[in-house]
This record gives C-alpha cells, sequence and structure tokens, in this order.
C-alpha cells in the first residue's frame, strides 16, 4: 500500500495544544512576555482613546466656526492637541517597545523549541528512526517550525491587540451612544458568522491542500530521481500525463483554499463598509426625530457625536476584520504544534545501566584501581548495591549471547534461541539472505534494540547493566551506508573520539589506508565535507567511516560490509582497511564478501531468525549445507 | 523573461483580467466612499429633508454592496489565476525536463530541478496573487486618495507631501537593511536544516559513537547563533510598525491643527467639520497603500531568485532532440563506432573517449571491464543517444543513431543503467515500464528471464506486491533482477546492461546469462562488469583504461595478451 500522508486530517486535541504552546511561551518568558501583553494593551487602550480628543476637538470646532475667534479657540483647542500628542507618543513607545521584544521572543522561542526538539530527538530509540520516514522528521523542523513563526510573531499580538481594541472602542462606543452601538454589534455577530464559514473552511482547504503538495512533491521528487530511467525508457509522455494528473488537483485544492482566505478580507471589510452607512443614515435620522440619546456620556446626538462614532466604527470593523484574517494561520499552528509536541512527548530511549567505563591503573598484583588519567587501560566499574562494594572488571572484548530471542513488535518474534560466544580477539562472520536477521543481532549488541529473552554479557556485565553510552563507547561500528557530517575529514575521523589528537587521527586514517587519498584531497585533512560527503567516491567516504571507527579503538567491532559495487582496486584498499581494523579485535562481520567469511573464527549461518549451521570455514564446507551452498554460489551473499 | 513567464498564464489569463477589473471597481468604489459620506454628514448637519438624507444612504449601501460582490470575486478569481499560472508553469517546466537529455540533466542537479519545480513555483504564485491584487489596487487607491484628499481637503492635503516622503524613506531604508540580512539568515537556516537531516539520517552512526551529548551541544551553538542573525533582521523589520504609526499620527494632529484653524477662521466658509473626517480616512488610506506597494515591492525581489532558476530551466535547449525526416525501423543489433571521441562539455580539456573503433554484429555478447572512471559506461551510453558523439559517428543497424526517431532507437536499444530505479507503484506497474501493453504471462516470462520470478512469487502479494519509493522495500539484488526484466519486456535488438548484476550472487548472475543466450539469441547483449566471471564467455571482451580500449579479444586470448586484463583476473580469483 503507499505509506500514509502525515498530513492527514486535522489537529485532534486543538484547545490542549494552544493551551500547552501559550504555556511554553511564558514558562520560556515569563518576564518579557507579561511586558508584552502590558504594552499590547496599553497601547490599544491609549490608541482608542485618541477618538475621544478628536470628537472633543470636533465639538470645538463647530462650536467656535461662528464666532471666527482664532485666537480665543486656539487656547481652549492647542491644549487638547497637546494631550493627544502626549497620547501618541506614549502609544508610539509602547508599540515600539512590544514589537521590538517580539521580534527577540518570537526567535528566542523558536531557537528553544528547535534545541528542545533536538536534544528529545536525540534521545529517541533508533526504532523511532526506523519506523518514521526522514521526510517526515525534518518537516517537523522546517514546516511545522514556521508556522509556529507565524503564530507568534504575528497572529498572537495581533489577535491581543485587535481583541483589546475591539472591547475598548465598544466600551467608547456605549459611552457615546447605545443605540449606534446596537446597530454595530449586530453587523459584527454577522461578520463573525460569515468569518467563520469561509475563514475557518479555508483554514480545512488549507490543511487539505497540504496532502496534495505532498503527494505532488512526492511524485516530482521520485520522477526527477529517476530522470535517466524515464529517458531510457521513453517514458516521457506518460509521466507527464501523471504528473498533470497530479498538478490538476494540487491547483483545485491551492485554488479553493486561496480563494477563501482571499475573499473573506474584502467581505468582512465590505460589511464594515456597510456599518458604516447604516450607522451614518440612523444616525442623522435619529438627529431629525429629535429621539433623546442614550449613552454614559449622556450627550445629545449631534454632528459631534456622528463624526467620532463613524470613525470608530471604522476602527472596530477594522480590527474584527485583522482577528478574522489570523484564523489561517491559527487553524494551521495548532496543527502544526500538535505534530511538535508528539514529537517531543515520544518515549525516549531508557537507560537504567549503572555499570561505567572508567580509566584505570593496572597494579602490580593485577588489581585496578581507578583513575582520572588516561592510561589507555581502561575497566567496568560496577557498583553492587546489595554490600555497597565496587568491583573492576578489565576491559577485554568478552561478548557472550545466550538463547536470545527478540521481536520488533510483540508476538512477530525475528530471532529465535540464537547464541553466540565470541571470545577477546575472535571474529564472528553472519551468514545470510536479507531478512535472515544479520543487522538484527548486531543491533542488539550495541542495545539498539532490547531483547525479549535470554542475556547478552559484556565481558561477564549483563548488558542491560551497562551504561548505554559506556556500552557503545566500547563497541565500534561500520556500517554498510555511510554516514558523514558536514565539516572537515579530520573533524568526520575524530567524531570517533572527540579527545583524539591530529596525529591520532592520521595515525587512523593510515591504518585504514585513507591518509593517500586524504592528503591528495585540495585541503587535505582539512577539506570541507559537505551532504555526506558528495565530492568524495563511495569507497572513499567508506574509509573515513573506517578510520572515524579506528580512531575509537575499541575493544569490540562490528562491520556491515558494503554491497555496493566498488571498482576492483579501491574494493581492494577498503578490504585491507578492514582487516587492519579487525586485528586485534573481537569482530561481528556482516560479511558479503567469501574472503572476509574464510578468514573467520566461527561462521553463523542464519535463516528466518535461527543459526542453522556454526563452525569455521573448514568444517561448514565438510557438511556439505547451506553455507556449502551459498559459498559455491547457490544463494545471495546479502 | 517576463515573456516566457507570460506564456504560462494562458487560459488563466481571463481570471487575471477579470481580478483586475473586479479590484479596479473596488478600488474606485472605496475611494468615492468617504466623499460621498462626508456629503452624507454635511446633509444631515445641515438639517436636510429626510428624503435627501436617505437617497444619498442608499447610493453608499448600492456602492458598498458592489464592493462587497467585486472584492470577494476578486479574491476567488485571484486564487485560481495565480494557481493556474503556477499549474501551467509547473507544467511547462516539467514537459521541458521530459525534453532533456542526459547532458542536460547532468547539468542541473536533481535537488535543484526539485526545488524549481517546488518552492520556486510557490514563491512564483504568492508574487503573482500579489501583483494582481495588490499593485493595482494599491496605486489607484492611493492616487484617488490624493486627488480626492486635495479636492476635498485642499491646504490640509498638504500633509502628504510631508508625511508620504518620510514614510517612503523609511521603508526604503528597513528594506534595504532587512533583505540581505533576511538572505544571509536564511541560508544559513538551510544549513542548519541540513545538518539536522544528516543526524536523522545518521541516527546509528551518533547513537553508535555515543555522540547525542556532543551533537546537542553543537545543534545549541548553531540555532543559537541563528537566532540572534534572526532576532537582528526582524528587529529591523519590526520598525515598520511603528514607523506607520508615527506617519499616521502626524498626518492627525496636522489635519487637526491646520484644520482647525482654517474652519474656525474662515468661519467654515473655506472647508468644513464633514471634510474634516473624510481628509482623517484618507490619510490612512494613502499611507495604507504606501505600506502595501512596499510589500509588494519586497515579494516581488525575494522572487526574483525563483523567476531566474526557474526561466534558467525553460530557456535551456536539450541537446538531442529529433531529427527532421527520423528512420522509424531498426534492421538489426549490430553496432558500429567510427572514429569516436567524446567529451561531456565542450570546454573541458579531456575526452571521455578516444579513439574508439568498434565493430558488434547483431546477437553478439560482448563484456567490459575496466576501472572507475574509465568510461565503460559512457562508451555504451553513446548507443542509445544518450549522450551525442563529440567526434565520429555510432551506427545502429547500420544507421547513424542520430538519423532514428528517438523513441524508435531507445525502444530497440534496451538499457539497464548502473544507478537503477524503481518507482513507487506494484511490481506489474514498475515492469510495464518496458512495455504498457504486455500480458501477464509476458511479464512472467521476463521475470523467468531475469530469475526474478521465483522472489516475486514469494511476496504475499506476487505481482500486485506494493514497492515504495526508490524501492526500499526489496534488495539490491533483487531491484537489479527487476530492472533487467523491465528491460526484457522491450524486445530490444540491443539489451545493455551497466553493472547491472553486482549485487547478485555468481550462481544468478550465470543463470541470466544462460537466459540470454539461450532465450535471446538474436539480440545483442553488452555486459559491463566488475566481475571477470560476469564478462568470461562473451563473444567479445573490452578492456576500459583511461577512455581508451585498452585490449579487446576473447577470455582466452586477452590472459594470454592483456597484462591488465590478467592483474583483474588474478586478483578476483585470489579474493573469491
Amino acid at each position: 500500500m503507499p505509506p500514509k500522508s502525515r498530513f492527514a486530517g486535522k489537529a485532534l486535541h486543538p484547545a490542549q495544544s494552544i493551551k500547552r504552546l501559550i504555556k511554553t511561551l511564558f514558562r520560556y518568558y515569563p518576564k518579557l512576555m507579561t511586558l508584552v501583553i502590558v504594552c499590547i494593551l496599553f497601547s490599544a487602550l491609549v490608541s482608542a482613546i485618541p477618538a475621544l480628543f478628536v470628537q472633543s476637538i470636533t465639538a470645538d470646532i463647530t462650536a467656535w466656526t461662528q464666532t471666527g475667534d482664532w485666537d480665543a479657540a486656539k487656547a481652549v483647542i492647542f491644549p487638547k492637541i497637546g494631550v493627544l500628542i502626549a497620547l501618541y507618543v506614549l502609544n508610539l513607545i509602547a508599540l515600539t517597545v512590544y514589537q521590538q521584544l517580539m521580534a527577540y521572543i518570537t526567535q528566542g522561542f523558536l531557537c528553544r523549541l528547535r534545541c528542545e526538539m533536538f536534544s528529545g530527538m536525540q534521545n529517541l530509540p533508533i526504532s523511532y528512526f526506523d519506523t518514521h520516514k526522514h521526510g517526515d522528521i525534518m518537516s517537523h523542523y522546517t514546516n511545522d517550525i514556521d508556522t509556529l513563526r507565524q503564530l507568534i510573531s504575528q497572529a498572537i499580538p495581533s489577535l491581543i491587540q485587535a481583541g483589546s481594541i475591539v472591547l475598548f472602542v465598544f466600551a467608547i462606543m456605549i459611552y457615546f451612544s447605545v443605540w449606534l452601538t446596537l446597530i454595530v454589534l449586530v453587523g459584527v455577530a454577522f461578520m463573525f458568522v460569515l468569518s467563520g464559514k469561509i475563514g475557518g473552511g479555508s483554514a480545512k482547504y488549507f490543511l487539505r491542500a497540504q496532502e496534495t503538495v505532498a503527494k505532488t512533491e512526492g511524485y516530482i521528487q521520485e520522477v526527477m530521481n529517476g530522470q535517466k530511467v524515464v529517458k531510457v525508457f521513453s517514458r516521457e509522455q506518460p509521466c507527464q500525463a501523471e504528473f498533470d494528473a497530479l498538478n490538476e488537483q494540487h491547483f483545485e485544492a491551492v485554488y479553493i483554499a486561496n480563494g477563501r482566505a482571499n475573499a473573506l478580507g474584502p467581505i468582512i471589510m465590505n460589511i464594515g463598509n456597510i456599518l458604516y452607512v447604516l450607522i451614518a443614515m440612523f444616525g442623522g435620522m435619529l438627529m431629525l426625530s429629535g429621539l433623546p440619546n442614550v449613552g454614559l456620556a449622556g450627550l445629545p446626538f449631534g454632528v459631534d457625536i456622528l463624526v467620532p462614532f463613524l470613525n470608530m466604527t471604522k476602527q472596530f470593523t477594522g480590527n474584527v476584520n485583522q482577528i478574522s484574517q489570523q484564523i489561517n494561520s491559527v487553524v494551521m499552528a495548532i496543527a502544526g504544534a500538535e505534530r511538535i509536541f508528539t514529537l517531543m512527548d515520544t518515549e525516549p530511549e531508557t537507560d537504567e545501566g549503572y555499570v561505567t567505563l572508567v580509566n584505570v591503573h593496572v597494579n602490580e598484583d593485577g588489581s585496578l584501581t581507578e583513575t582520572t588519567e588516561l592510561t589507555k587501560h581502561w575497566a567496568w566499574k560496577h557498583p553492587h548495591t546489595a554490600d555497597g562494594s565496587i568491583t573492576y572488571t578489565s576491559l577485554k572484548g568478552d561478548v557472550r549471547l545466550t538463547e536470545v530471542d527478540f521481536a520488533y513488535e510483540k508476538g512477530k518474534t525475528v530471532l529465535h534461541d540464537v547464541s553466540v560466544f565470541a571470545k577477546p580477539g575472535q571474529k564472528v562472520a553472519f551468514v545470510g539472505a536479507t531478512g535472515a536477521g544479520k543487522t538484527t543481532i548486531t543491533n542488539l549488541i550495541n542495545r539498539f534494540y532490547d531483547i525479549e529473552d535470554g542475556k547478552i554479557r559484556y565481558d561477564g556485565i549483563n548488558i542491560n547493566k551497562i551504561k548505554k553510552s559506556d556500552l557503545r563507547r566500547s563497541l565500534g561500528i561500520v556500517l554498510q551506508e555511510t554516514n558523514l557530517f558536514s565539516g572537515t575529514v579530520m573533524e568526520n575521523i575524530r567524531y570517533g573520539r572527540l579527545e583524539a589528537t591530529d596525529a591520532e587521527c592520521e595515525q587512523a586514517a593510515k591504518l585504514a589506508g585513507a591518509d593517500d587519498f586524504i592528503r591528495r584531497l585540495p585541503d587535505g585533512y582539512q577539506t570541507q565535507l559537505s551532504n555526506n560527503g558528495a565530492n568524495l567516491s563511495q569507497g572513499q567516504r567508506q574509509l573515513i567511516a573506517i578510520a572515524r571507527a579506528a580512531v575509537a579503538d575499541p575493544p569490540v567491532m562490528i562491520l556491515d560490509e558494503a554491497t555496493s559495487a566498488i571498482d576492483t582496486h579501491t574494493e581492494a584498499i577498503v578490504q585491507k582497511g578492514m582487516d587492519a581494523l579487525m586485528k586485534g579485535r573481537t569482530v561481528f562481520v556482516i560479511a558479503h564478501r567469501l574472503s572476509t567469511v574464510k578468514n573467520s573464527d566461527v561462521i553463523m549461518v542464519l535463516d528466518h531468525g535461527r543459526i542453522i549451521e556454526r563452525g569455521s570455514h573448514q568444517e561448514l564446507i565438510d557438511q556439505q549445507g547451506t553455507y556449502y551452498q551459498l559459498y559455491t554460489g547457490a544463494f545471495e551473499l546479502e | 523573461m517576463i515573456k516566457t513567464l507570460s506564456n504560462c498564464i494562458r487560459e488563466y489569463r481571463k481570471p487575471t483580467i477579470r481580478t483586475m477589473a473586479f479590484i479596479m471597481l473596488e478600488a474606485v468604489i472605496e475611494a468615492i466612499i468617504p466623499f460621498v459620506t462626508a456629503d452624507l454628514v454635511n446633509q444631515v448637519n445641515a438639517g436636510a429633508a429626510m428624503a435627501e438624507i436617505g437617497k444619498t444612504g442608499l447610493l453608499l449601501l448600492g456602492m458598498a454592496l458592489i464592493s462587497l460582490c467585486c472584492g470577494g470575486a476578486a479574491g476567488f478569481t485571484s486564487a485560481k489565476a495565480s494557481a493556474g499560472f503556477a499549474k501551467n508553469l509547473r507544467h511547462d517546466i516539467f514537459e521541458k525536463i521530459q525534453t532533456f537529455s542526459f547532458r542536460n540533466i547532468d547539468q542541473f542537479s536533481t535537488a535543484s530541478l526539485v526545488t524549481r519545480l517546488t518552492t520556486d513555483v510557490n514563491n512564483v504564485q504568492m508574487a503573482y496573487m500579489m501583483l494582481i491584487r495588490i499593485a493595482i489596487r494599491a496605486p489607484l487607491l492611493m492616487l484617488f486618495s490624493i486627488i480626492m484628499a486635495f479636492v476635498m481637503g485642499g491646504t490640509l492635503a498638504f500633509s502628504f507631501v510631508i508625511v508620504v516622503p518620510i514614510l517612503g524613506l523609511g521603508l526604503w531604508l528597513i528594506h534595504k537593511y532587512a533583505m540581505p540580512a533576511f538572505r544571509r539568515v536564511f541560508k544559513r537556516y538551510d544549513r542548519l536544516n541540513e545538518s539536522i537531516e544528516e543526524n536523522v539520517r545518521g541516527m546509528r552512526v551518533v547513537k553508535g559513537f555515543s555522540r547525542e551529548e556532543y551533537e546537542k551541544q553543537r545543534f545549541h551553538n548553531a540555532a543559537d547563533s541563528i537566532r540572534k542573525d534572526f532576532t537582528k533582521a526582524e528587529r529591523i523589520v519590526a520598525c515598520n510598525g511603528p514607523l506607520m504609526t508615527i506617519c499616521m499620527n502626524f498626518n492627525m494632529v496636522f489635519i487637526l491643527t491646520v484644520g482647525s484653524r482654517l474652519i474656525i477662521s474662515s468661519q467654515g466658509t473655506r472647508i468644513d467639520v464633514g471634510q474634516i473626517s473624510a481628509m482623517l480616512t484618507y490619510g490612512t488610506q494613502v499611507l495604507m497603500q504606501l505600506m502595501m506597494l512596499s510589500m509588494i515591492f519586497v515579494m516581488l525581489t525575494m522572487s526574483m531568485e525563483s523567476i531566474h532558476r526557474i526561466i534558467e530551466v525553460l530557456h535551456a535547449t536539450p541537446t538531442i532532440s529529433n531529427p527532421k525526416k527520423p528512420v522509424t525501423a531498426v534492421a538489426d543489433g549490430s553496432i558500429h563506432f567510427d572514429g569516436v571521441r567524446f567529451r561531456y562539455a565542450e570546454t573541458s580539456q579531456r575526452f571521455a573517449l578516444e579513439q574508439i573503433d568498434l565493430e558488434i554484429r547483431s546477437g553478439m555478447t560482448v563484456g567490459i571491464l575496466g576501472g572507475t572512471g574509465s568510461s565503460k559506461s559512457t562508451l555504451v551510453q553513446l548507443i542509445p543517444r544518450l549522450y551525442d558523439v563529440s567526434e565520429g559517428s555510432v551506427s545502429v543497424g547500420g544507421v547513424d543513431v542520430r538519423r532514428y526517431d528517438l523513441d524508435t532507437l531507445r525502444n530497440a536499444v534496451a538499457m539497464v543503467l548502473q544507478k537503477n530505479q524503481l518507482f513507487s507503484g506494484t511490481i506489474k506497474d514498475n515492469l510495464r515500464w518496458g512495455n504498457p501493453d504486455a500480458t501477464d504471462d509476458e511479464l512472467i516470462e521476463a521475470c523467468k528471464l531475469a530469475q526474478a520470478h521465483e522472489f516475486v512469487m514469494s511476496f504475499p502479494n506476487g505481482y500486485d506486491t506494493y514497492i515504495e519509493q526508490g524501492g526500499s522495500n526489496v534488495s539490491g539484488g533483487q531491484k537489479q533482477r527487476l530492472c533487467i526484466a523491465r528491460a526484457l519486456l522491450k524486445k530490444p535488438k540491443i539489451l545493455i546492461l551497466d553493472d547491472s548484476t553486482s549485487a547478485v550472487d555468481t550462481k544468478t548472475d550465470a543463470l541470466i546469462r544462460a537466459g540470454f543466450a539461450r532465450y535471446i539469441p538474436e539480440t545483442t547483449k553488452i555486459i559491463i562488469a566488475q566481475r571477470v566471471a560476469s564478462v568470461e564467455h562473451a563473444d567479445l571482451i573490452l578492456v576500459m583504461d583511461n577512455g581508451k580500449i585498452a585490449a579487446s579479444g576473447t577470455h582466452a586470448e586477452l590472459l594470454r595478451h592483456s597484462p591488465v586484463y590478467r592483474e583483474i583476473y588474478e586478483q578476483q580469483t585470489l579474493n573469491g
């Protein structure tokens, strides 16, 4: 079945998500956020008051018009204008403060959220990465974060401001005239209903559009990747037809979503205009009819009330419009926030291990003393809770799996009764078809996954008791698929042991056989790698990965040999590097090359999660069983 | 450039024009409304008859209704026009890419083509929508408002002379500093996301080396430095609001101060209170529209880069296209290279192929060996004309490949590429790439020949098994065999396998080759391989070195005469 899109449906718990989001915002910036809200409210308040002064000034003007005495009028009007200016300045200060703060808070919030997401992600078990598409994980950092940026930097302040202005203006309107306010209220109720219908609908369409967009982009990705295959098979036309069909769906979804979002603004605004006219007419009628005005101010109707009231109507509807414009981004952000929270809430990898790896001095009598110096001697420090004593066990690299069962999903056991004993320095090869369980076994040794039943012991200690980070430090891995990181070649090698000196890194590269080609790179060891080392050949990338493992110098290595084709010459070098790396260590190798297999101390032939044959090369050949068939080429060595 | 883009509007010209018409009408009405409103206020003020007031009021209501309809309709037509424009753009880009030759494809990286088809088109779509909605509305409204303000307010309108330049300058300064800051930040932001992706992909390495804490620290540092830069950029933009407010406030104070003086000293003869109210409305209008204009200015500059990238694809000329009077039948599977030289770019110094003269008879099996970079793949890619030779000629069935219809040629020459790919869909869907009309029996036959039938049948859904994107749910060897079956379904005259059995075990590999010899003897088979065993039995083996055929002959001949061949052979038998 085609994989299900992650955009299926909208937020499940919108109220909880938004509550948590705001809580988080206040947790990060309790003082600043309070200050911001105070500033926004203050700014809303002082930007609503001027309407009063304008009203009062217009009244003065009307009153003084008959006299024509400007000098006398000036004495009344100018102080009022002075107060107006003062209010403006105050508003400006509040506005500037909160907008600057918001810029700071938004980025700070996103930064901390990103870091929390990333830290949380680092603590997730490998199973999470095996069961989630990488593209989907990535989109939490890109798309979902972007929706939050929109929400925090624009929607939230705008909602608070517009909301409070609406309330202030409403209060002032009642102060002036209850009748006219009632008309405004009816109009605004109508606006809210409409914006819910149109705006809410458009949000739904936007979420749906995301789905078709994801589908179209997936198709684009796939075809662009395989464009050469398309050419070779002359499949240009069918591909174009398939693309056009998706493109059409994409268009429909985007068109309707955008159309609704676009139409909302003008509709709300013009209802505001209609309201404006209605107020003017009713106001006029009221004035003519001489009906008593009801208002807190107790002023009689007149132009000096009607004009500012009309202005306030504009302000009122304008802000309602602003609120309705934010609906989309709020809905999208809630869906985004929910996805982010889901990632952050995912159960992290647990580690109940208490046995740690420490540097020790080896005393003359053979006993071990813990030290903080780098002695090159390592030991497992094992505190015993029963009597409070501590024992030290030398790190040797003795790994034993006893009757291990394992299931990725409960009830679907993929490994049955697997026992493997590897003494220090021994080389154990796993052979078998795809899906036989070779990689799974190695995943258990470093505890990427935990076993169902049985025991795994490292130097005689149950690995469940060993702290995961220390266990993994004692195990080196070279994976089939090489992953390098952005940075210099030197940094990539040093990844194996962060405190390694340049000389040690170069030494490791020499051991791996990578030194040669690295020196020929434009900047040698300082050459920048990007995009998983795209500027290197596959063989070269493998060599760096081998050097990386070599610099860590662990007593136990897990190697997954690459199957992919590299030319014979490079392969020979990689082979030599691998061999050098294996020397003197306990090695678990998922073998694809007969030469590797042949040199192993013991070979495990796996089939459907069971070890069906074990023994040395010669023993297994003599048995004439599955291994013999594999060796003679009847099965694929994968 | 504009012409190339406007060509993509096509059937969406109508909604575009409608949008503009609606918007224009809306803008005109919006500009007049305050004017009529002032009239209304004055009528009321002057104690005019109710009939007169009602007339003006109805006029106003009608205008608001028309404006509402226009605005709403424009919302939809503009969305249709821009989404449609984007659809056509995507169609055109995709279509163009389909005409690309290998050389063109090499020129643009896959990732860059994907970005062009997605992000870049989206940017242009947004810009287009803004353009047709606001680019007409804003200047129009501004002009109207300014004229109206002068007509109505007279001297009062001079406040614009002061405010507009200040706002304009302020906005310009903000953009001047903000834009480069944002560009820088976005680049770093991209890099941050890249490093997240590396972590997601390489989580086994991170955990394997217990580098979680180290990665967290690194990420925190990177994220924090981006936060600093981002905050700086955002704070520049956050100056917009205060700037706008200053201008609006100044306008208000100016109008009130000067207006009150004018009214009172002239005893209401020069202007009146209604005009003041209209002036305040127009003032806000003018400044708002200026802000809008600056916004689309930003949008346009931001989308400029996207436009350039799109144009680059649309203007690229396919380096290979069908000849005028193409040959539409391929006689047989013979191949002839005559003095062929080839280089990937006309500017490159080095020829990837040199002095290639080669005669392959129809039905022969040819093996090609050689190290990385010896141009094995390049050589065979000339046969289905995936690249054109730089000098000399390549003929298939006795006819120069450049004279064939491309589909004819490529249907006769089936090629299994080294970097091969299956597409999401069932196994059947994938196989039918080779022949859309193939019957189920033909599919099975091809799979049997490619030694794929058995494992396909072992899947619960058999031939209807769904292949995930990139073929991630089949093993490397299985994928290769399915790709071979797909090519076989073409029933080609020439079959080229470019290192297509590297992940297949030796025995299956041998079975596949034996099948070829037995069931498709008349097809010319060219096999590039790393293993000598894969080509050992070929009628002709070519050993490539550095773009030249270093040696050729049968296995026995080469063992005797070619030291390079002997070395490869010995190395592999030793390893095996």
